[in-house]
């Protein structure tokens, strides 16, 4: 029970900070559910977001499993209700009121402001998750490859993190053969 | 589409979009379950506009852009935000649960196996190897998605100015992301804000 309320404070905090994308809230989470709540590691949490960065849908599914592992099928309800309801609720009364303020100066301000913020917290979230995720010169490889792939190519990504797991396997696990 | 203008004639609610009639609930949660199931590698934005604005009409191009400019500003995904965004303009706040429910559903099962698999497996050396080159691969891949959306939004110079703050706030001062979030979000609507006699704001 007081791990449900708990998952239910860090999912609805975290819900709030995703301005731009999810990936802004990552240096908190990485905060909350590794050093604070100790749910999972931080090799745990890399791993889980990053297959949840190519499954279908919105991409911070991944707390899905965060809530299953604390507190099974309830974990999941919670997990999501505090996830997606506050942004959801906001988005839907700001979405009406937004509309409504199409000709108010200040709404092209905060437009135009909060971009670039948004996109620092984007970059502040990459560095984080980076610190964890590319540790040697095979990481660093792999990142730099399927980031020059991606910026030249439409290719979809799902393809690139498919190969970086061949590579990861056949690079950095036992030898098989 | 004549299931849905049958279905529409039973409806006899006031159609409040001018458009003749109203898109029934089960097509909008269809439609958004599709795209929660197939939008594999990220990009739901992608995903959303084929679905919505080339497949189904149901918003313009224009509508389209407006609604995603919200969606970005507002906190919240894009994808889910689009989804209630939609969703309202469709079919009011029926609309957009059904549109949120069914956007989340496929995924949101998938990453529940995964996470059971994981925890069974996780720790085995091949997995905890592959996994290793999939975060490598994840990195390349938000940094490319990061990098391409401020080539797209990012109009001036002196907004890296606000980018970099913000980076600097959050990763080397280690400050939380709301207060950095109101302190660097205040400075840069200020610096935007309206201005009457010299510049009309696009």
């Amino acid at each position: 029970m007081t791990q449900l309320v708990s998952l239910l404070r860090v999912f609805s905090y975290l819900s709030i900070l995703t301005v731009g994308g999810g990936l802004a809230a990552f240096p908190e989470m990485k905060n909350l559910v590794v050093n604070v709540h100790q749910w999972l590691n931080f090799t745990q949490l890399i791993h889980l977001y990053s297959m949840g960065q190519v499954s279908p849908g919105p991409n911070m599914m991944m707390i899905v499993a965060i809530g299953e592992r604390v507190a099974g099928i309830p974990g999941v309800i919670v997990v999501l209700v505090a996830f997606f309801g506050p942004t959801a609720l906001l988005a839907f009364f700001m979405g009406r009121l937004w509309t409504r303020l199409a000709n108010w100066p200040w709404r092209s301000s905060i437009e135009r402001g909060l971009t670039p913020v948004s996109i620092g917290l984007l970059l502040a979230g990459c560095l984080s998750f980076a610190r964890g995720a590319v540790t040697d010169r095979g990481t660093v490889a792999i990142a730099v490859a399927v980031l020059l792939v991606l910026l030249i190519s439409k290719i979809n990504p799902a393809w690139l993190v498919l190969a970086g797991a061949i590579v990861g396997g056949l690079a950095f696990g036992p030898k098989v053969l | 589409m004549s299931d849905a203008a049958a279905k529409a004639g039973v409806n006899s609610a006031p159609a409040s979009l001018g458009k003749g009639n109203e898109t029934p609930v089960r097509s909008i949660f269809l439609e958004f379950l599709f795209i929660g199931a197939t939008s594999f590698g990220g990009g739901v934005v992608a995903y959303l506009r084929d679905g919505l604005v080339a497949k189904r009409g149901w918003v313009n191009d224009q509508e389209f852009v407006e609604y995603l400019a919200i969606s970005q500003t507002l906190p919240g995904l894009n994808a889910t935000n689009m989804a209630v965004l939609v969703g309202d303009r469709l079919r009011g706040i029926r609309g957009a649960l059904a549109a949120l429910f069914a956007i989340c559903l496929p995924g949101a099962i998938l990453m529940m196996i995964v996470g059971v698999a994981y925890q069974a497996h996780g720790g085995k050396p091949m997995v905890t190897a592959a996994l290793k080159g999939v975060a490598a691969a994840a990195i390349g891949l938000i940094l490319a998605t990061t990098i391409k959306l401020g080539k797209k939004s990012l109009a001036h110079a002196y907004d890296l100015v606000f980018v970099g703050l913000t980076v600097f706030g959050v990763d080397q001062l280690h400050q939380s992301v709301p207060s950095v979030l109101i302190v660097v979000g205040i400075l840069a609507i200020l610096w935007y804000r309206p201005r009457k006699p010299k510049e009309t704001a696009q």
